[in-house]
C-alpha cells in the first residue's frame, strides 16, 4: 500500500509542477524536430537516429529529473523523515520508477505520434514497441538516477553524474560507430552498458516488421538492469546517517 | 519510555555525544535544552533511529532505538520543516497518514489542529516561514505517535498558537504519549514535566522545572540554566571529574 500512496504522492508533486510538464513534452518533441530539419533529404538516417532518440531522450531527462527529485529529498529532511515512518526503502525507489515511468510514457507516446505522423518517421516494426522500449528506457534513466544521487551530495555534484553515467553510454551505444567496427576493448565496455541493448532493441524494430527474438532478449537485459539498479539504490540508501 | 545508556556519537570529526545517559518516561512531556551545538537534535535522531551511533544503547518503548516495530509508534519533527514544498498542505498530511494506515478524514482533522485549516489547499512552498513549520509539524502528529520527537517545534510561532500547540503537546501527552521536544524558549521549558539540560555532549541537569529552578537558588528560569552552565563550565574548568568520564 505505501508503494501506491508513494507513486501518487510523486505524480501529485509532478502535476503541481506545470512548467516542468510542459519541458518534460516539449523537450523530445522539439528536439526530433530538429532532427527532422539537420536531416532534410535524408530520410534514411533521419529514420534511424530520430528512432535512437525517441529511446535516448526518455532515459536522459528521467536520469537528471530523478537524481534531483532524489536529492531534494535529502536536502529537505523529507528523506529523513521518510525513513522514521512505516515506509519500506523499496517502496519508495519503486514509486520513483513508477510514478516517473507513467510520467514517460505519456512523454513517450506523443514524442512517438509527432515523429510518425508530422515528421514521417518510418519503422518496419510497430510504434507500439517503439514506445514500450522507451518508457522502459525511461524507467532505467530512473534506476540509474537513483543509484546515482546516493553519491551525490549537492546539486551541483547530481548533474555532473549526467555526462559520468550518461554519456558514454550514448557514446558507446552504436549510434556514432557500429558496434561491429569498435575496437575489441570499446566493444567489451559497451557490452556491460545498458543503453547497447536499448539501442539494439529500437534498431530491431527498426530493421523487421515483427518483434524478434533479440528485441525481448535486449529489452529483458534492460528491465533486469533496472530492477538491478533500484535494489542497489535501496542497498545504498541507509536509514542511519552519520 | 525512552532510555539513553552511555550514548557515543561523532559527526564528522566531532564528538557530539561522549556516553550520554539520560531516560525519559511515558506519558509526559520533557523538554531538551542546551546551547545550539549542544548535541540536541543529534540525540533526538538517535531516538528516532536515523544517526549513525559510536556506541551505546537507545531503548524506545523496550525495543532498540530505529527498529521496525517503532516506526509505526513515532512521530518525528526536524527542525528545519521537512515537508514537500509542491504538495499542498492536505496532500502533505494525507501522505504521511497513509503510510501509517490512516485515512484522509484523519489527515485533513490535523491540518485543521495545527491551525492551518484555512491554507489545506495551499502549496507549502507558497506559505510563510511558521505555516511551513506548522505544516511539518501536521506531518509528525498524524500518525498517532506514541513516541513524539520535536526538534524546535513552535519556533516563528506565534503566542496564542504556540499556546495552542502545547495544549495539543499536553493533551498526547495525558492520552500516553512520550514527548520529547527541544526548545530555545524558557517559557516553554516551564511547560515540561521534566528538563534535560544539555552542554557539549553532556547531561548537566535532569530534574522538574522546579527542581531545576531550585537547585540553581533563582525563581527564573533563564538565569538558572545560567547559572548551572556557569557552575558546570567551573567544574571544567577545574578540572573536575565530571559526568561520563567515570566508564
Amino acid at each position: 500500500m505505501t508503494l501506491l500512496h508513494t507513486t501518487a504522492r510523486i505524480l501529485r508533486q509532478l502535476r503541481h509542477d506545470k512548467r516542468t510538464i510542459a519541458l518534460l513534452v516539449a523537450v523530445p518533441t522539439l528536439l526530433l524536430t530538429l532532427l527532422y530539419f539537420m536531416y532534410d533529404n535524408q530520410e534514411m538516417v533521419f529514420d534511424r537516429v530520430a528512432l535512437i532518440m525517441l529511446g535516448l531522450f526518455p532515459f536522459i531527462i528521467m536520469f537528471l529529473v530523478t537524481s534531483i527529485a532524489m536529492l531534494r529529498e535529502r536536502t529537505t529532511g523529507t528523506l529523513e523523515r521518510l525513513l522514521t515512518t512505516p515506509l519500506r526503502r523499496t517502496d519508495l525507489l519503486f514509486g520513483y520508477g513508477i510514478a516517473f515511468g507513467l510520467a514517460a510514457a505519456i512523454q513517450a507516446t506523443i514524442a512517438s505520434a509527432l515523429a510518425y505522423w508530422l515528421l514521417d518517421l518510418d519503422t518496419a516494426g510497430s510504434p507500439a514497441l517503439v514506445i514500450l522500449i522507451a518508457v522502459t528506457n525511461a524507467v532505467l534513466g530512473v534506476a540509474l538516477g537513483l543509484l546515482a544521487s546516493a553519491f551525490a551530495q549537492t546539486e551541483f555534484q547530481a548533474v555532473q553524474f549526467m555526462p559520468v553515467v550518461a554519456l558514454p553510454q550514448i557514446l558507446l551505444c552504436g549510434l556514432f560507430v557500429p558496434r561491429d567496427q569498435m575496437a575489441g576493448w570499446l566493444q567489451a565496455i559497451s557490452d556491460v552498458m545498458p543503453l547497447t541493448y536499448a539501442v539494439e532493441a529500437l534498431q530491431q524494430v527498426g530493421a523487421h516488421a515483427d518483434a524478434t527474438a533479440t528485441m525481448w532478449r535486449d529489452l529483458g537485459i534492460v528491465a533486469g538492469v533496472v530492477v538491478l539498479a533500484l535494489v542497489l539504490a535501496s542497498l545504498t540508501l541507509r536509514r542511519r546517517t552519520p | 519510555m525512552i532510555e539513553v545508556k552511555d550514548l557515543v556519537v561523532d559527526r564528522g570529526k566531532l564528538r557530539v555525544l561522549d556516553g550520554f545517559t539520560c531516560s525519559v518516561p511515558t506519558g509526559s512531556i520533557t523538554g531538551l535544552l542546551g546551547p545550539s551545538g549542544s548535541g540536541k537534535t543529534t540525540l533526538m535522531r538517535a531516538v528516532v533511529g536515523v544517526q549513525l551511533v559510536r556506541s551505546g544503547t537507545v531503548t524506545v518503548l523496550g525495543q532498540p532505538a530505529g527498529s521496525a516495530a517503532l516506526r509505526h509508534k513515532i512521530g518525528y519533527l526536524t527542525q528545519a520543516p521537512s515537508v514537500y514544498a509542491d504538495l499542498t498542505v492536505r496532500e502533505n498530511a494525507r501522505y504521511f497518514a497513509a503510510l501509517h494506515g490512516l485515512d484522509s478524514a484523519h489527515a485533513d482533522q490535523v491540518v485543521v489542529d495545527v491551525g492551518l485549516g484555512g491554507a489545506a489547499t495551499q502549496l507549502v512552498g507558497d506559505l510563510s516561514g511558521g505555516q511551513r513549520s506548522r505544516a511539518s509539524l501536521a506531518c509528525a502528529l498524524v500518525g498517532k505517535p506514541e513516541i513524539l520527537v520535536l526538534d524546535e517545534p513552535t519556533v516563528g510561532q506565534d503566542p496564542v498558537l504556540r499556546d495552542e500547540l502545547w495544549a495539543r503537546f499536553r493533551q498526547l501527552a495525558a492520552d500516553g504519549a512520550t514527548v520529547l521536544v527541544s526548545s530555545h524558549v524558557m517559557d516553554e521549558a516551564n511547560r515540561c514535566d521534566r528538563l534535560l539540560l544539555i552542554r557539549r555532549g553532556e547531561l548537566i541537569a535532569d530534574d522538574t522545572p522546579a527542581a531545576v529552578k531550585a537547585s540553581a537558588g533563582t525563581e527564573d528560569l533563564d538565569q538558572a540554566f545560567l547559572t548551572l552552565i556557569r557552575r558546570h563550565g567551573d567544574a571544567l574548568d577545574q578540572g573536575a571529574p565530571q559526568k561520563g568520564e567515570s566508564r
